[in-house]
Formats: structure tokens, sequence, C-alpha cells
């Protein structure tokens, strides 16, 4: 589905429900470093400030039935298929009322009902699972598509071929979406990639690829929508390499010391929210009293959900035995 | 009763539960139009087709993650590891992914994936392609694990661990698939968690699985014809594992002798020697005993591998021990 194919005032609201999710996706995370930085989230954490266009973008041309699996910077895609902010928010906090009772945390967002199968934290771990997904679609003929978020640094683990080559063999309803942020944890990409265009990989599986700007949220949804619609034609699957940025560290415990100066402020530039913002007001007539507008909004919805969450009650210690198994 | 070897009761598992249930699909290697390295797929690639017996590319991670996200999606594949010590290969996919899948997101969905494996040495395929790698995966909760010692058991459990709506993982012996033993004619289950008392007696009893089973079995026997009465359990899961038999039979007898395929640390047999010493200690009428393989890899040469083995003699020589104390 394209803006296009809908009337001016229904194609505004579809651009306005993407602000939206973006402005969500953006203060979810402020909020969540904010709650790091009191000590309320355990563990580690990977924030997504700076790539909301991507998985905005991509989740918004799915429909029901369709699956996502994520990396452990997965907040972003598990809140842009439309999993509930408190109770994700809940989840991070390690309440009993989180997506995954409190079992999953940060790197492991899951919530089935909505489609986002899972937020996986081995590296490539998830993308043999996203080729199984889209086998049961095949072979239940339900047209279904699975979307699979991974970022560059998946592109030179085995998983990452193993994945790619089964898919493209088998023809499945796959769309890959390689998140470049430039950096593999603390490492820039060049310094552990020979190859300059990611997107180029998909030719050693004969699979079709492009490259998209990451931060440009519309482009991504006509990138992601033409490869969608071509997975569920039985096409196969395709590999979207989007340019992106990073804006924080890898997580809680880098402050981004590596990257070059001026890189950081250059990228901020180029923020997707800010450049999505300003192109509703000067391309499609919005004002710019309602883009602050839903700003303030999505900013209290937000607080609102995190308060909810941190009133929510910790899991019963009994349940750690539940879950293992049916 | 029919006679089946271990192979063909694998067989009429795998097809009785394909038709049985429209869901159920196999993927692994070789396992369609070649019907497996081990033959134990033939016939059903032209019986059920390429749908539902897929050939995949060499590549066991994208094998068991393919299974575990279609079993997440609906479907309750079968994927087949082929030789046991290529989970090696895929153990990010069996031990991080397939095993925590149903935890992590807080029992959000059923697993029902079965990852089929050839366990075991004997004939001379050297050290990456004779282990019994069921020990590898005991630290890991999620996984359930079978490990048949005859035929009927393999037709039985296959068809639970199918049917289970959570990751199983069956291993087949590869010196047992040409064996025979009787079957029920009948569709039969054999639930996992009972264990087997094989062979009754007063005296050691002994806990065996697979070809140590049988090994077992002929030391039985032999003890019976100098007046020893050995008692078998044959577990035939471990995970979950029938302890309470087990320690049942101990409490009979007082003596305990586990015998496996693999080096003694971090096992089985050592996990069932710990749990007895720790919850049936004052039954004890001698130290519990462990018949394992040697802490090395295994060897190639005929003479060497034959000596890493638990022997019917090295058994023997244990249990002989264990009954005099």
């Amino acid at each position: 589905m394209t803006a296009s194919h809908l009337a001016p005032a229904e194609a505004t609201e579809g651009l306005l429900d993407l602000f939206r999710r973006m402005l969500e996706i953006r203060f979810f995370e402020d909020e969540v470093m904010r709650l790091f930085t009191q000590n309320l989230v355990r563990g580690s954490t990977h924030l997504y400030q700076g790539q909301e266009a991507v998985a905005v973008g991509v989740c918004s041309v799915l429909r029901g039935g369709d699956t996502m699996t994520c990396t452990y910077r997965g907040h972003g895609a598990v809140l842009a298929m439309g999993a509930p902010l408190d109770r994700t928010m809940a989840e991070i906090l390690g309440k009993a009322q989180g997506l995954c009772r409190g079992k999953g945390g940060s790197m492991h967002l899951t919530d089935v009902t909505v489609g986002a199968l899972g937020s996986f934290a081995i590296v490539g771990g998830h993308l043999p699972f996203a080729t199984g997904t889209a086998l049961a679609s095949q072979y239940l003929e339900t047209d279904s598509v699975s979307v699979c978020f991974f970022g560059d640094g998946t592109t030179n683990i085995g998983a990452f071929h193993e994945a790619l080559n089964l898919a493209a063999v088998w023809k499945l309803p796959v769309v890959f979406v390689c998140e470049n942020n430039l950096y593999g944890e603390y490492s820039p990409l060049t310094s552990t990639t020979a190859l300059e265009r990611l997107a180029d990989r998909a030719a050693s599986y004969s699979m079709p690829s492009r490259q998209i700007d990451g931060n440009e949220v519309l482009g991504v949804r006509e990138a992601a929508a033409e490869a969608v619609d071509r997975a569920r034609r039985g096409g196969g699957p395709t590999l979207i390499e989007a340019l992106t940025y990073r804006q924080k560290g890898h997580s809680r415990s880098d402050p981004g010391a590596y990257r070059a100066p001026g890189e950081l402020e250059r990228w901020m530039e180029r923020d997707p929210l800010l450049l999505f913002g300003r192109s509703l007001i000067d391309d499609h007539g919005v004002a710019a009293t309602e883009t602050e507008r839903m700003r303030a909004v999505a900013e209290t919805v937000v607080r609102e959900a995190t308060e909810r969450a941190l009133a929510w009650d910790e899991p019963a210690l009994e349940e750690r035995f539940e879950d293992i198994f049916v | 009763m029919s006679e089946l070897t271990y192979r063909e009761a694998v067989t009429r598992a795998l097809a009785e539960e394909l038709e049985h249930d429209e869901l159920v699909m196999l993927l692994g290697e070789d396992i369609g139009a070649a019907g497996g390295v081990f033959q134990a797929t033939a016939g059903l690639f032209d019986r059920f087709g390429e749908r539902r017996v897929r050939d995949t590319p060499i590549a066991e991670q994208a094998i068991v993650g393919c299974a575990l996200g279609a079993a997440v999606a609906g479907l309750r594949p079968v994927a087949e590891v082929m030789f046991a010590d290529f989970a090696g290969v895929c153990y990010d996919q069996l031990a991080n992914q397939l095993a925590k899948y149903r935890y992590m997101s807080g029992g959000q969905a059923a697993v029902p994936v079965t990852v089929r494996m050839a366990n075991g040495g004997g004939v001379g395929f050297a050290a990456q392609h004779s282990q019994s790698v069921e020990n590898w995966f005991l630290n890991v909760p999620g996984l359930k694990i079978c490990v048949p010692g005859t035929p009927a058991d393999a037709y039985g459990l296959l068809k639970s661990a199918i049917r289970d709506d959570n990751p199983v993982l069956f291993f087949e012996h590869k010196q047992l698939y040409p064996t025979r033993g009787p079957v029920p004619n009948e569709e039969h289950l054999v639930e996992l968690g009972r264990a087997q008392i094989v062979r009754v007696g007063s005296d050691v009893t002994v806990v065996a699985t697979q070809l140590m089973l049988a090994r077992a079995i002929e030391a039985a026997e032999q003890l019976a014809g100098e007046g020893v009465e050995i008692e078998l359990v044959d577990p035939r899961t471990l995970v979950p594992l029938d302890l309470g038999t087990i320690l049942s039979s101990v409490e009979k007898t007082g003596k305990l002798v586990c015998v496996q395929e693999s080096p003694p640390a971090g096992s089985w047999g050592a996990t069932i020697v710990a749990a007895v010493v720790e919850s049936i200690w004052d039954s004890l009428d001698g130290r519990p005993r462990l018949v394992s393989g040697d802490e090395t890899p295994i060897p190639y040469a005929a003479t060497l591998e034959a000596a890493w083995m638990p022997s019917t003699d090295r058994i023997l020589e244990a249990l002989r021990q264990a009954a005099t104390e």
C-alpha cells in the first residue's frame, strides 16, 4: 500500500501515523535511557534513536499474519509492529505484565499477537528462524511475508549466508532488511568488512537487492512495499540495505568515543524525525503546529505508559519455573 | 508384533506421522530422493513428495533455525542433522534458540520441533563422526532428549517426540540401525519420561542406553549363569529423566552401575550417580560405578576404537566388582 493509492485526506492520515510511530519510538528510547541512568533497567540495552525510519517504514506495509524478527536493538521494530508501549516498557523493566512476563527483557522483546515473533541476541541467530516462518507461509499457502531486521555486522556471520541461500533456493517469502548503521559494536564497518556496498551480497544468492536511504521513511516504505509485494506473489526473497546511523553508542557502557569528529553532528542533520517532520510541512501541507502538537502528545503517551509500567508488579518467584515446556 | 530393524522402525514412525498430521514435514540433507545417508527416510520422498520431505543445503544452522521458525508459525517440523557430531555446527540454534524460545518469550508459543541425529561409534568414522553427544545438551534446560535402544522404542518414542509440543532431540544409534526387534503392528506411542525395566534382578542395578544397552544385556545374561541377577534399566529419555524408577531399583539392589558411550565428565551417568548418592545414600551397599569411554577423542584405528568403547568384557568386570563388593 502506498500513499498514492489513497485519497488525499487518507494519505495524509497515513503519513501522520508514520510520524506518530516514529515519535513514540524516539521518546520511548529516550525514556529507556533515562531509566537506565536511574538503574531501573538491568543488564544492557541497545537503543534505536536515529534508525526509526527503517522499522516504521518497513512495518507500515505489513498486514495481519505477516511476521517480523529483529535483533537485540529491537525496541523500535517491536513497537513498529504495534506492541503496546506500556507492556513493552514493562518487559524492559522486568515486570510480570511485560510482553514476556519479565523473562526476556530488553534484548528479547516478543509479541506474537502482533506478529513480532522475537528479538534475538545472538548476532545472525534469527535469520534461519525467519526462513522458517516463511517456509510455513509457503507450506500453508497463507501469502504471509516474513520480515527480518539485522545489522551490518550480521553480514559477516555464517548464519546470514546459510539463511539467505536457503531463502533463495526455496524462493521463500522473506524480506531481509540490513540496517547499516556503520558500526558493528565498537568497530567501524570498513575495518571488518571487505565489501563496501552490503546489498551486493545478494548477488551471491541470485537475490534482488536495493540500497536505500534508511533515514527517509517514505523511501523506506516504497522499497519495502516492492519487496513485500514480490515475496507475497511468490517471487522470493529480497535483501534491502538501509543506510542509517546509530545516534547512541552500541550499548549502555559505550559512549561512542571512536566516532570521527563531526560524524555525529552530520548525521544529526539527517535525523529521520527532523527530515520527515520538515517534509510533512513542506511537501504535504501539514501545519507546523500540528507536528508540534503530535510531538507533545507522543511524549505524554510514552511518559504515561512508562508510569503504568513502573507501577506494575515484579514477577512472582515461582514463575521462573514456568514456560520451559508446554 | 513384527520383526523390524531399528532403521525400519524409524521410517515407519516418520511415515505414520506424515500420514497422521498434514503439519508434519521433514527437512535435512539428502533425506529426499537419496533416502538419507542412513536410509532412515527411504521411500518417504516418493510417497509424500518434495513439499513434505525436503532436501536442504549442507547448512545445519539453517536447518534447525528454519525448523524453529516454522514450528512457531504453525508447522510440526522434523529436522535431520545426519551425524550427531554436526550438532556442534548448529549448537547456537539448538542451545540458544530452540531451547530458549518458549521461555524467553514468556510462553507465547509452542515449539514442536523434533531434531533427529545419528549417534555412536564403533564403525571406524573417527573423532568427528562417532560421538554420542546427548551429554552436550544435559545442561541446557528446554530440550527433551530421547535415546532409544530398541526398534520398538525408536518407533514409539519418535512418534511421541513428533507429537510433543516441545523441542525434542532424538538420537538414533548408527550401529543399531540394522538390528532387529519386535515392534507392535498396531500404532503404539511410548511416553517420554518413562524408563523401562528391561530385566528384573536383585543384585545390581545397571542403567544403560542405546548400544550400551545391548552390551549390558549380554553381560547380564552371562552373569545370570554365574548366579548374579542384574536389574537392567533403560531410561529411554534423559530429559525428562525417570529418576523414580532408577531410585526404586537401586533401593532394592543397593548397587548402581551406569554404562555409557561417552567420556565420563559432565555425562548423564555422572548425573544419575550424583542423584543416587544425594537422595538414597543410605540404601547403597557399595560405591556406584561408571563404565564410560575414555577422556579422549574417539580414535580411528580398529584396535584403538574398540579399546575406547565400553566392551561387554569391561561391563562384566564392573558388574562383578559391584556384585562382590
